[in-house]
């Protein structure tokens, strides 16, 4: 199986790999579309600030060829985000694949949320076998609750913790980073 | 809801952890990617690794550590100690960190914090702050809270904030390393003053301290050192207590 971690300067790349590793396969980290459009499945990190990780995108053509991908595709934390319509974080337009603005938490909480919070509502094949437990998270926007969510977090109100649309998942939360929990997580979208 | 978190602390030198670790299951005491794995096992929600080595191959020695604890640990980790420059940051988020810890160069080059923030993001950048109280008031220090500099714990706390750092790690040296509890009068004001999570250090002797410092100090995570490496207290043991007390945290 071949399986690629999109890098496109954004993020904690090693940390995906490494966990991909655990679970008994390997990842290549490419830029290149049709090494991307080849592979069995795609995982598009991402952590920073949204506009300029965006700005990435553009200049490398991804943001074109992420959309019109036919494999399992994952993204993770801003990965998902900007898999949405667009973020209010540097108020940037996203690849508008999950029909949902991406907002920012409210001073009734601390921002960023940073630390475990609990998956509910677990509605895809992504969570087989998973239980509604904790998962490691860090971020100051969200995507609200929408028809393409199929998990769930609370932090002053209940947003996306995941969404699934077609052939593409995101996850808010780090499954790389989520213990035994998060990386049955990852199992499961590799055996897709 | 957001658990509480329980962060055991390594000091490392020279890519080795340092003090005596009263482990004795562990076929290297000194190994830390062997004891990040037992944290981890054993319910720590996060590590921080503290670098107090002084060498000329520090970087490289730090580098290749956090690379080996990436590979075996699912669990997020910071690192920390004489970090000072965008570039020794790079080098460490390349090499799998999650987070990285600034104190002395912070207060030193306070814009360092806006230049990591801008680079990397908010929410990998922690700073932490060493204070203890003189006259009645709370002053910043630095090398490990022996040098007094002119700002106030408070108001530096806030220009932290501003500056865009995600996280701050408080530790009061009035209480590190009396194992009579958090700070936790000096915790619950960060906590109201600032809008980031702060992560409570220094003080803990036991199990009720951390209740404590979650309850009285509004600390969202507490961090600790010995009483974790000297099996005083367990980490499963601890969380079942605090959620025996109404604290959210994961079990």
């Amino acid at each position: 199986m071949k399986i690629v971690i999109i890098n496109y300067g954004a993020g904690n790349i090693q940390s995906i790999k490494f966990a991909i590793k655990r679970l008994g396969y390997e990842a290549v980290l490419s830029n290149d579309v049709s090494e991307i459009q080849r592979a069995d499945k795609v995982i598009f990190p991402g952590v920073g600030e949204a506009s300029s990780a965006m700005k990435m995108l553009l200049n490398s053509g991804l943001d074109k060829v992420i959309p019109t991908l036919k494999q399992p595709v994952l993204g993770i934390c801003l990965g998902m985000q900007l898999m949405c319509n667009s973020s209010e974080e540097g108020n940037t337009t996203g690849l508008g694949i999950f029909d949902v603005d991406v907002v920012k938490f409210d001073n009734a909480v601390k921002v960023p949320q940073i630390g475990w919070n609990k998956i509910e509502n677990l509605k895809s094949s992504l969570f087989t076998d998973v239980p509604e437990d904790y998962i490691y998270l860090v971020h100051s926007f969200f995507a609200p609750l929408c028809k393409e969510t199929i998990a769930q977090c609370s932090y002053g109100i209940n947003y996306s913790a995941a969404l699934k649309k077609d052939n593409f998942y995101g996850t808010q939360f780090h499954p790389e980073k989520s213990s035994d929990v998060g990386e049955k997580i990852l199992e499961n979208f590799l055996k897709m | 809801m957001l658990a509480k978190r329980i962060i055991p602390c390594l000091d490392i030198k020279d890519g080795r952890t340092v003090k005596g670790i009263n482990f004795v299951d562990l076929r290297d005491a000194g190994d830390p990617v062997e004891l990040a794995e037992i944290y981890s096992k054993e319910g720590a929600d996060e590590l921080v690794f503290l670098d107090i080595s002084a060498t000329e191959q520090k970087r490289k020695t730090l580098a290749d550590l956090v690379y080996r604890v990436a590979e075996k640990v699912n669990i997020p980790f910071t690192v920390g100690g004489g970090i000072s420059s965008v570039e020794d940051v790079d080098i460490l988020l390349q090499n799998g960190a999650d987070k990285v810890s600034i104190n002395s160069s912070a207060v030193k080059n306070p814009q360092l914090i806006n230049d990591l923030v801008a680079k990397f993001g908010s929410q990998c950048i922690v700073v932490a702050i060493d204070a203890k109280q003189i006259n009645g008031e709370w002053i910043v220090h630095l090398v490990g809270g022996k040098v007094p500099t002119e700002r106030k714990l408070f108001e530096w706390a806030k220009e932290v904030e501003e500056r865009g750092a995600g996280e701050i790690l408080f530790t009061s040296m009035d209480n590190d390393g009396t194992k009579d509890g958090f700070a936790n009068e000096a915790l619950a004001r960060l906590s109201t003053e600032l809008n980031i999570p702060i992560i409570a250090s220094g003080g803990a002797g036991n199990k009720q301290h951390f209740t404590d410092t979650f309850i009285e100090g509004k600390a969202d995570a507490a961090l600790a050192a010995s009483v974790f490496h000297f099996k005083e207290i367990g980490i499963q043991e601890l969380k079942l207590e605090l959620q025996g007390n109404g604290i959210p945290v994961r079990v």
